[in-house]
Parts: C-alpha cells; sequence; structure tokens
C-alpha cells in the first residue's frame, strides 16, 4: 500500500508527461488527479490505522560501494505518517483545483498546450516529496530534497515567457543550493562518523557523536554539533528562514496553485521535517538547537514585520508561511518536535485554504494581484470570502483561551508559544517574546489583508469589479475541504501532538521505558543533566530523557497562555481601526514613519544588500573568468592551436610532398642521419 | 632433414606452386579471360591457407637451420596476410573487370607477394628476412604500375620502385654491418653476440640502418613519403592491397627483427621506434588536414595508424607487441571496410576519389553511410568502437613501459587525427549535394563495408578473442 502511495505520482506524472498526446489533454489531467486522490485515500487508511511502530519497507537495492550501502526503502513511522497524508491530501487538492484555475491561463496563447505539462510536474513533485518523506537513508532523502528543488524550480518558472518568473525560478534554485551544500556535508559528516547512512545506524549514534570531537574548517568542534548544525543550514535553504529566505516572496511568481501545494504546505516545510527526523541527533547538540530556536524567532518576528506592509496579496501569505515556519523551528528548537511536526499540520491546512482563496480571489479579479485595486468583494464571491475567513481565523488562532477550544492554528500556534515559554536553551525566552511579538502581527496582516479584499469600497478598474464572479466548483471544494481541516485539525489532534506525556508517546510510537527510566519527576533533572549513555530509543522522534519541556509548557502560568490570544486580539483591534473605521489612517501612519516603512516594504533591503554583496561580485568574477579565463585563455589557445599552427604545418607537409623523387630520397636520407645521430649521442655504450 | 625443414615451410612451398602453376595454365589457356576464374580460386587458396595456417598448433619450429621460424607469432601475421590479401582480392574483381584491369598476373602476383610475406614474417635470419622482403616488394611493384596506361600509376610504380631500392640499399647496409660486428647474420647468433653489456657503435649503425629500410616498408614517418604518391596512383583495389596485407607484414618482421635479433637491446631500438612513433602519428594527422583525395588520406591515415602500432612496439615488451598485434588487426578490418567503401564511389563509371563527392551521401544511401560512420569513428578511435579499444592498448603499452610522453603525444596526435575522419562525417550527412555519385548495385562491396563496420561494433564484446591469440603469439615471439 506505501509502494503505491509512493509511486501513484511518478506513474501520473509519466503518463501525463509523457503521454498526453496519445491520450489526450483532459484524460491526461483525469489520470493524474485520479491517482493522487487514490494516493490520498490510502494515505489516510495508513495514517488511521497506523499502530506507531516503525517499519521499514524495502524496495530495491541502489548504489554498493565499499561501506556505503543505499538502498530504496520506505520508513514507515509516525512521522512520516503525518507528511503523507499532509503531502497527498494538499497535493489531490491542488491537482482538482488546477482544473479551474489553469484554465485559460492568460499567460498562453490560444491552441497552446500546457496543462499536461503543469499536472505532470505537480505529480513529480508530489513524489519526490514523497520520496523524501518517507526516505529511510539520507541519500534517499537527498534525493527527495533534490527532487522537490527541480519541481519547484520548473513550477516556480512554469510562466516562461515572464522574465521575472525565470528569475524567480534561477532564485530559488541558486538559494536553495546554498542550503544543499549544508546538507550534503551533514550528510557526507555523517557517513564519516558513522559509517552508514541508514537514520537507524545513524541515529543510535547520537550519543557516541555527542562525545566525539571533528576537526572542521579551522577547529575541533563536538560532532553532533556540528552535524545539526550543517543539517540546519538544508533546512534554512528548504524552509527559507532568514538569510536564506529570499527566494521564497519571489516564488510566488508561480502559478497559485504551485505557490498553495509547494510554498505553503509542504516543500517549505521539509526543513522541519529534517530537524524532526534527525531528532536523535538534534537532542545531543544544545548548542545548535539554540541557534535553531533563535533563527526561527527572528525569522517570525521579521517575516511578520515585512508582511505588516505588503500590497499584492500573495506575498504577504508569502511573508506569512516564511514567519509560521520559523515557528515551528522555534517549537523544534525547544525541543518539542511533536509540536513543531503539529503547527506544520494545521498549517498545511488553513495556508493551502489561504493561498488557494487567494488564488480564486485572483481568478475572480482577472489576474489582479494588487490589495489596494481589490475591496468590498465579499458580496461578489461569497463561498471565497467565507473560506478565506475561516483561514484567517485559524491562522491568528481564535480560539476560546485556557480550554482546547478553537481553530487549528490557535491550538497549534499557542502550543508553539508555550513550548517557547517552558525551552531551557538559551534564545527560548527571546523567542517567546518574538513570537507573541510575531502573533499580533500576524493578526494584523491577515486581518488587512481581509479588509482590504472584502470591505470597504470597490478600488481600482471598475470593469474589473464588475465582472468579478466566483470560482468554478472544482475551485472550490477544494477550499471547503480545507476549510474543514483548518477548523478541526487542532482539535482532533492536540491531544496526540500535545497532550500528556503518554498520548503523545503512543501517537508517535516512543518506546515507553524511556519515559520511565525519566520518572516524570522533575526533581531528577539537576541529577540527570548529562545525557543518557544507554542505547537510544526513538519512535518516530526522539526526546532526550531529560527533556522535559513539553511538560513545563502544560504547566506554564496563565499570562503564558493567554498572552497569543491578546496579542491576536490587539493585531484584529489595530487592523479594524486602520482599515475599517479610519481607511485614512495607514497613509498618515505610513508617511510619519517614511524611513521605517520603506525598510518593511523593501523586506529589510535584503535582496539589495545580497546583490551587493554576493550577486554582483559574482557576476563580475563570472564575467571575468569568461572574457579572459575562457574567451581569450582557453578560446584563444585552442583555436590559435586548431585554426593557426596545425594548418601551417598542414600546409608545410603539403609542400614537403613535392613529388619529386629526389625530395623524398632526400627525407629519408635526413631520417637516417637524425637517427643515426640520436643513437651515437645516447645509444649502446654511451 | 631436409623433409623436416620442407614440413615447416609447407604451406609457403604450396602457395609458390600453385602460383607458378596458375601462371602456366593461364598463359596456355586465354589469358586475361581466365582471369575471373585465376582471381576466385586465388581468393579460395588463399582463405584455405589462412585456414591451414591458422588452426595449425604446432610448437615453435625450426626449418634450414635456424633461417625459417614457424612459430605462434608467425602464425597470427600469417593468418592476419592470407585474410586480408583473400578479401581485398576478393573485392576488388568487379572494379578490376569494369575498367578493364582483370588482368590473370594480377591474383599470381598477389600471391607471390603474400608468399614473400610468410618468408618475412617467418625469418630467423637476415637472408631469409631479405628474400621474403625482395619478393614481397617486386610483386609490389609491379602491382602498383598495374595501370599501365595511366601515367599516374605508372608514376607511382616507378616511385615506388625507386625508393624501395634505396630502402633495399639502406636495409643491406645495415645487414652488413650487424654481419660483420656480430659475425652471423642468424638471428639467435646476433641476440648471443649482443647479450654481454652494450651494443658496439658498428652494431648500434646496423641497427638504425635495419630499421629504416624496415621504417620505409611499414611507411614510418620520415620513410613514409612514397606512401600518398603510391596510394593515389595505384589502382583502388591495389591501393587497398598496400594498406593492409604487407603493413601488417612489414610490422612483423619489425618485431621480429627488434626482438628476435635485438632483444637484448630493447632500449636502445626503443627510443629510436619511438621516436617514429611519434614523428609518424603527428604527420599522419597534421599532414591528411589538407587532403581532398581519399586516397591519399587513407595513405596519411595509414602513416598515423602505423605510428600507434609501433608505440607498441617502442615499449619493447611482450605486452606492446600483443598491443600491436591487437592494433594491427583491428587496423587492417577497419582498412578492408574503408576501401571497400572507396571503391564504391564512382561518377559515370569513372573512379571518383575526392571527398568531396560523399556529399550528403547519407540521404542517397544511409546504409552505406552509417557504415562509413561506424567506420571513420573507429579508425579515430571514438569509444566504444573498437578502433578505441586498440589506441587503448598501444596507449596502455606505452604506459607501462614507463613511457607517459609517449602516451600523451599519441592522445594529442589522435585529437588532430580525428578533424579529418569527422569531416569526411561531415561531408555524408550535413554537407549540401553538389554532384551525385553513382548508385551502382554493388552488393559485395556493400556487404564488405557493412561486415567491417559491424565487426566496430560487435566486437567490443570481446574483439573476437584477438586479443587471447596475439598474447599467445606475443609470448611467443618474447621470451
Amino acid at each position: 500500500m506505501e509502494t503505491i502511495i509512493l509511486f501513484a505520482p511518478l506513474v501520473g506524472a509519466l503518463i501525463c508527461g509523457f503521454g498526453w498526446k496519445f491520450i489526450g489533454e483532459q484524460a491526461a489531467m483525469y489520470v493524474t488527479t485520479g491517482l493522487l486522490f487514490l494516493a490520498c485515500l490510502l494515505s489516510w487508511v495508513v495514517f488511521i490505522g497506523f499502530d506507531g511502530t516503525t517499519r521499514t519497507i524495502d524496495l530495491l537495492r541502489w548504489i554498493e560501494s565499499g561501506s556505503l550501502s543505499t538502498s530504496w526503502g520506505i520508513r514507515l513511522d509516525r512521522l512520516t505518517a503525518i507528511m503523507l497524508i499532509v503531502v497527498t491530501t494538499v497535493s489531490a487538492l491542488v491537482h482538482l483545483y488546477s482544473f479551474g484555475y489553469m484554465d485559460h491561463d492568460p499567460q498562453w496563447r490560444e491552441g497552446e498546450v500546457y496543462k499536461p505539462r503543469f499536472f505532470a510536474y505537480l505529480s513529480f513533485f508530489t513524489f519526490a516529496m514523497l520520496m523524501l518523506v518517507t526516505s529511510d537513508n539520507l541519500v534517499q532523502m537527498f534525493f527527495g530534497w533534490e527532487g522537490v528543488g527541480v519541481a519547484s524550480y520548473l513550477l516556480i518558472g512554469f510562466y516562461y515567457r515572464k522574465p521575472s518568473a525565470n528569475a524567480a525560478a534561477i532564485k530559488a534554485f541558486v538559494v536553495n543550493r546554498i542550503g544543499d551544500f549544508g546538507f550534503a556535508l551533514g550528510i557526507f559528516a555523517l557517513f564519516f562518523l558513522t559509517d552508514s547512512i541508514n537514520f537507524d545506524v545513524v541515529f543510535a549514534a547520537g550519543p557516541e557523536l555527542a562525545e566525539t570531537q571533528l576537526f572542521f574548517l579551522w577547529r575541533d568542534w563536538t560532532a553532533s554539533e556540528i552535524v545539526a548544525f550543517l543539517l540546519f543550514i538544508g533546512a534554512m535553504g528548504k524552509s527559507a528562514q532568514l538569510f536564506l529566505h529570499t527566494w521564497l516572496p519571489d516564488a510566488m511568481e508561480g502559478p497559485t496553485p504551485v505557490s498553495a501545494l509547494i510554498h505553503a504546505a509542504t516543500m517549505v516545510t521539509a526543513g522541519v521535517f529534517l530537524v524532526c527526523r534527525m531528532s536523535p541527533i538534534m537532542e545531543f547538540a544544545p548548542n545548535a538547537m539554540t541557534f535553531v530556536t533563535f533563527l526561527g524567532a527572528t525569522t517570525a518576528f521579521f517575516a511578520a514585520t515585512v508582511g505588516l506592509v505588503q500590497n499584492d496579496i500573495k506575498r504577504v501569505i508569502a511573508y506569512s508561511t516564511c514567519s509560521q515556519l520559523g515557528y515551528m523551528f522555534v517549537a523544534a528548537g525547544v525541543g518539542v518536535y511533536s509540536v513543531a511536526m503539529f503547527h506544520l499540520l494545521t498549517h498545511a491546512f488553513f495556508k493551502a485554504m489561504l493561498f488557494l482563496g487567494a488564488g480564486s480571489v485572483i481568478h475572480a479579479m482577472h489576474h489582479e494581484q494588487d490589495m489596494r485595486n481589490y475591496g468590498g468583494l465579499r458580496k461578489k464571491i461569497p463561498l471565497t470570502f467565507a473560506a478565506m475567513m475561516i483561514g484567517t481565523l485559524a491562522i491568528t488562532g481564535v480560539g476560546i483561551p485556557l480550554t482546547h477550544i478553537g481553530f487549528a492554528g490557535f491550538l497549534s500556534k499557542d502550543a508553539v508559544i508555550e513550548s517557547a515559554w517552558a525551552g531551557t536553551n538559551g534564545a527560548a525566552d527571546y523567542a517567546f517574546w518574538m513570537l507573541v511579538i510575531a502573533a499580533a502581527m500576524t493578526s494584523f496582516y491577515s486581518w488587512r489583508l481581509i479588509f482590504l479584499t472584502f470591505y470597504g469600497a470597490p478600488r481600482g478598474d471598475h470593469h474589473t469589479h464588475d465582472h468579478a464572479h466566483e470560482s468554478p466548483r472544482v475551485m472550490l471544494i477544494p477550499l471547503g475541504v480545507l476549510a474543514v481541516g483548518s477548523v478541526l485539525a487542532g482539535m482532533v489532534w492536540y491531544n496526540s501532538f500535545f497532550g500528556d506525556h503518554d498520548s503523545v508517546n503512543d501517537f508517535f510510537g516512543i518506546p515507553h521505558h524511556v519515559e520511565a527510566s525519566e520518572g516524570g519527576d522533575h526533581a531528577a533533572e539537576g541529577a540527570d543533566s548529562a545525557p543518557a549513555h544507554g542505547p537510544v530509543e526513538f519512535g518516530g522522534i526522539y526526546m532526550a530523557p531529560d527533556n522535559h519541556v513539553m511538560d513545563d509548557a502544560h504547566h506554564a502560568p496563565k499570562w503564558v497562555k493567554v498572552s497569543p490570544f491578546v496579542a491576536m486580539v490587539l493585531g484584529l483591534g489595530l487592523a479594524w481601526v486602520m482599515y475599517i473605521r479610519r481607511p485614512e489612517l495607514p497613509g498618515k501612519v505610513a508617511a510619519a514613519n517614511w524611513p521605517l516603512y520603506q525598510f518593511l516594504l523593501n523586506k529589510w533591503y535584503f535582496d539589495e544588500i545580497f546583490d551587493f554583496l554576493f550577486v554582483r561580485p559574482a557576476k563580475s568574477a563570472g564575467r571575468l573568468l569568461w572574457k579572459y579565463g575562457d574567451g581569450a585563455t582557453i578560446d584563444g589557445g585552442i583555436n590559435g592551436l586548431a585554426m593557426g599552427i596545425i594548418p601551417f604545418f598542414t600546409r608545410l607537409a603539403g609542400r614537403a610532398q613535392s613529388g619529386y623523387l629526389f625530395h623524398y630520397a632526400f627525407a629519408m636520407v635526413l631520417g637516417i642521419a637524425v637517427l643515426l645521430t640520436l643513437m651515437t649521442l645516447t645509444g649502446g655504450a654511451e | 632433414m631436409i623433409a623436416a625443414d620442407l614440413s615447416v615451410i609447407l604451406p609457403e612451398i604450396v602457395l609458390s606452386l600453385y602460383a607458378m602453376a596458375a601462371l602456366l595454365i593461364a598463359v596456355y589457356n586465354g589469358k586475361d579471360a581466365v582471369a575471373s576464374l585465376v582471381l576466385r580460386l586465388t581468393v579460395a587458396v588463399l582463405f584455405l591457407a589462412a585456414l591451414w595456417v591458422g588452426l595449425d598448433h604446432n610448437d615453435t619450429r625450426v626449418g634450414f637451420g635456424g633461417m625459417f621460424i614457424d612459430d605462434g607469432f608467425a602464425r597470427f601475421a600469417k593468418v592476419t596476410i592470407l585474410l586480408a590479401a583473400s578479401a581485398v582480392l576478393l573485392m576488388s574483381e568487379n572494379y578490376m573487370a569494369r575498367r578493364n584491369l582483370l588482368r590473370f598476373e594480377y591474383p599470381i602476383l598477389i600471391v607471390l607477394a603474400v608468399v614473400g610475406m610468410m618468408v618475412m614474417v617467418s625469418a630467423g635470419d637476415l637472408m631469409a628476412l631479405y628474400m621474403g622482403l625482395e619478393l614481397q616488394s617486386l610483386a609490389l611493384y609491379v602491382v602498383a604500375a598495374l595501370r599501365r596506361d595511366s601515367v599516374k600509376s605508372t608514376e607511382a610504380g616507378l616511385k615506388y620502385y625507386v625508393l624501395g631500392a634505396l630502402s633495399s640499399g639502406l636495409l643491406l647496409y645495415g645487414a652488413s654491418l650487424t654481419y660483420g660486428f656480430a659475425g652471423t647474420t642468424e638471428f639467435a647468433g646476433i641476440l648471443q653476440a649482443t647479450q654481454s653489456g652494450d651494443l658496439s657503435l658498428g652494431l648500434l649503425f646496423g641497427l638504425v640502418f635495419l630499421i629504416s629500410g624496415l621504417a620505409f616498408k611499414v611507411s614510418a614517418a620520415p620513410f613514409h613519403m612514397w606512401t600518398p604518391d603510391v596510394y593515389e596512383g595505384s589502382p583502388t583495389p591495389v591501393t587497398a592491397f598496400f594498406g593492409t596485407a604487407p603493413k601488417m607484414a612489414a610490422m612483423a618482421l619489425f618485431a621480429r627483427v627488434a626482438h628476435d635479433a635485438f632483444g637484448a637491446a630493447t632500449a636502445d631500438w626503443g627510443q629510436v621506434v619511438a621516436l617514429l612513433s611519434v614523428a609518424s602519428m603527428f604527420l599522419g594527422g597534421i599532414a591528411a588536414i589538407g587532403q581532398t583525395n581519399i586516397k591519399r588520406l587513407m595513405a596519411y591515415s595509414s602513416i598515423a595508424h602505423m605510428g600507434y602500432a609501433l608505440m607498441g612496439l617502442a615499449a619493447g615488451t611482450a605486452f606492446g607487441v600483443q598491443a600491436m598485434l591487437v592494433y594491427m588487426a583491428i587496423y587492417v578490418t577497419m582498412n578492408v571496410g574503408t576501401f571497400a567503401f572507396i571503391m564504391t564511389m564512382s561518377r559515370n563509371g569513372q573512379p571518383v576519389t575526392d571527398i568531396a563527392s560523399l556529399n550528403n551521401l547519407s540521404a542517397r544511401d544511409p546504409l552505406k553511410a552509417l557504415a562509413m560512420l561506424v567506420l571513420m569513428f573507429s579508425l579515430a578511435g571514438v569509444p566504444p568502437l573498437v578502433g578505441f579499444f586498440g589506441k587503448y592498448y598501444v596507449l596502455n603499452a606505452a604506459l607501462q613501459a614507463d613511457m607517459a610522453w609517449l602516451a600523451v603525444a599519441g592522445v594529442i596526435a589522435s585529437v588532430i587525427g580525428a578533424f579529418y575522419y569527422l569531416r569526411i562525417v561531415y561531408y555524408m550527412y550535413f554537407g549540401t549535394e553538389t554532384d551525385p555519385l553513382d548508385t551502382v548495385e554493388t552488393p559485395l562491396l556493400t556487404s564488405l563495408v557493412v561486415a567491417s563496420a559491424a565487426v566496430m561494433v560487435v566486437g567490443i564484446i570481446n574483439l573476437f578473442g584477438v586479443e587471447g591469440f596475439a598474447a599467445v603469439a606475443a609470448a611467443s615471439l618474447v621470451q
């Protein structure tokens, strides 16, 4: 069954990509979508029927070289099961949604066939993503990791007639490559240290790595720290964390279903998945985890500030994604991987829905994306409005404080913030405050989006507004399904991800005696500060015996638990004042704080700084090597040799071949003379 | 005693008797009218002789007091020579007949040349060496001038004869010097005389003159000058013959003299051969670029290929000899196919040799063009075709003999050489059509071209076992 889940999208991609000419455009699209729904159905069967014990399914052997043994295999544990449903569900819905959204795309001329290509790419992406999450070793994971990178590149640049789309695709690829470099180094380091790339072996070596020293660059490091750090570099690239985040907003150049699937729900969460998957290593790298926490919190804050002032509807959501990924990393960074996965799951639902909703708005508004040209759309497209509303309620975290009743984001985000408060590493307190502030800003920009789009007076082109229409049913059904998820996902799985210790352990299949050795008693913490040296027991995730963050989070004071809610209300209130009550206010605020406004509007000038620091020097170095290194030296040398010197000798040889016998005889005599001289000088006794 | 000697040389005797009998019978029975019959019979006789020699599993036998050696090495060379000669004869019938060149002497002369070659490769004495060489050469001088009414052909014959005489003089001078300083003409004796310490200056000179004479026969630079003119002037089947069997024979003789007579002075002749090798590879590659006549081009190509074969020899090891033998076997096969192709080139019944006439051949005759493409790629040494493995062998031999510089030079020369082979392919596939060639059906030639190309492709599996035979042959020569 798992094999079918894994390969159905690949089969779909192949049939659709190469076979559409034979079976027709429509049929090709139906095949991919059908196969994806099949995979989705089976994923849910696997997820619900999964008992928590890790299983490995071998598919076939791949690379055998020395002690490196790589196979294609499926590692089925809770982590994989969660990712399976996230990936296949969102992907299936996005396939369905694309039937409507990609129909009559204005980017293409009449009669051009582009839809099978789009569907094939989507399915290929899904296959690569599944390869990533089901992998039982690092190399297969890297294969999936690169596969999703390629698919992302192809889909961002799908509108290849738009130069900006091509530039964005290249940017995404190149920036990701920096992260991949770190990831690859991490894999090498692990193989170097443990002589294996299989998760089982690598994970078991966690405690050992914590006591190994590894020389890297200029000094010795604790092996587990350096490995964890390198792996996190990879995660930073994929998950668009600070410094490597610049590609994500640009990636919005791709069609909106792509943004929903790849750049919100699945691929960008691969980094979080990686950190959680590698938890048996991460747990032995406290410093690296502090860094993860710090960077996650900073990203959450940074992206939220930028999101405040963006005008493009998709960019607002893109920065929101960036920010929410920061939340997930904070949760993972303080050691509560289950909560990171929880937020990943709920975020997939509501963020995919926000994107698809935004796509529906864009579709209705004839591909207008600037929110300043929206307004008052709630009556024109009521169903989309309802969906967006649910999505916003979910992302801003609306619920009843101090209970477990609320939208999905309410439960998962509060869990993240409480975990940050309870976190023990150095960056945890910083992270807590950053996240609370970011929560207020999240609320503000999300409501700003709703108010600008659906409330107030229509702005912009009248003609467009007059023709605004509700999207077709194939686009609304996915919204409905995701809405259900956005409302219920939090409440249904709260206990499994962030409930009491036993239920989380059960859910993730963490063996019980780990917890037993800890005794559940916080007093033991001091005595047990050194990492355990027994064999590492792990299920889907691993939490060190001295990791009590989750339990501490449950005992957080009331003000901590209420704080995100308060932040949300503040943001909502401010947004309401600025965009409903006094619509002239934003302009004045911006004018009053002009430098700050520009700073945020230009995304903290990251693109400009990178351009100055890296892009331009690289380009000029490239030009130098091209013009002088390649052009003048190599081409010049080869061409000079091939077109100047050799023909000269050719002419010479032609002239020597005069046809006169005495010339020929002379050449022979000359040859004899040379050989005799050589022999006399070097041969025999000499 | 004499019976034992005769049994060693039996194949040569039988072939000689056949040649003389055929000559007598043809002269008294219709002359050129039976030329076709004689030719076919000769093809069969040569082929049977190849089988006879090839299936002979005797150990090394020596006859005539060491003058004639029948060992694995000689047999390998003889089989190659006989097969090449019979293949070339077979494909020349139609060509010669159409151009009114089919004389009954032609196959007989070829047989005599082949006998000369067989004596050459079996020579165990400077006398035997010279006898074989001259028997071969005299026959070849005549066939080069076979087209008596053509100025070019007679000129080719004359040039070949005069320069051949000069080379024979050099060789004889070397032989006499060697005899003078070693006191014997027998290879084994020379080997013994040179065993103790370094060669005397007289022997060194003798060696150089011997090598020069042999280098003329294999057309190694700078003793190559006759090759392009003779190749161009001779009728194409004769050129094909020049390009195959005599090259194998001369190369084998070269190896025999080098190892059997001067095996103790490997370092001395090794450097001379290496120098000849480099000069040939580069000259062949560079001069061929300027050619527009495909026969001249093939002449330079053969010069370059002899350079590679000499590289194997220059290594001075058994592996080097094996590499040389493998290379020559592959080279002969490629050349048979290529010349079969050249023979099919004609316009209005006249043979055409201008490579520009190949323009756009792929559209008109895709099968032949494809086969020629494979042959050209193989000649250029493009992997994975068999020609590549030949080059790989000799380069490897040079490397193992610590002659890395020679291997590097070989690689560079092969890059230069690739240019003119690829140009032919370019003309065939991308050239703009000018004046099309005739499309005469020549099933025999076409099938030879295709078969040769197929060997280049299929042979990559195990080279048809040639490696093993060559290894045995090399082991019997180099002890």
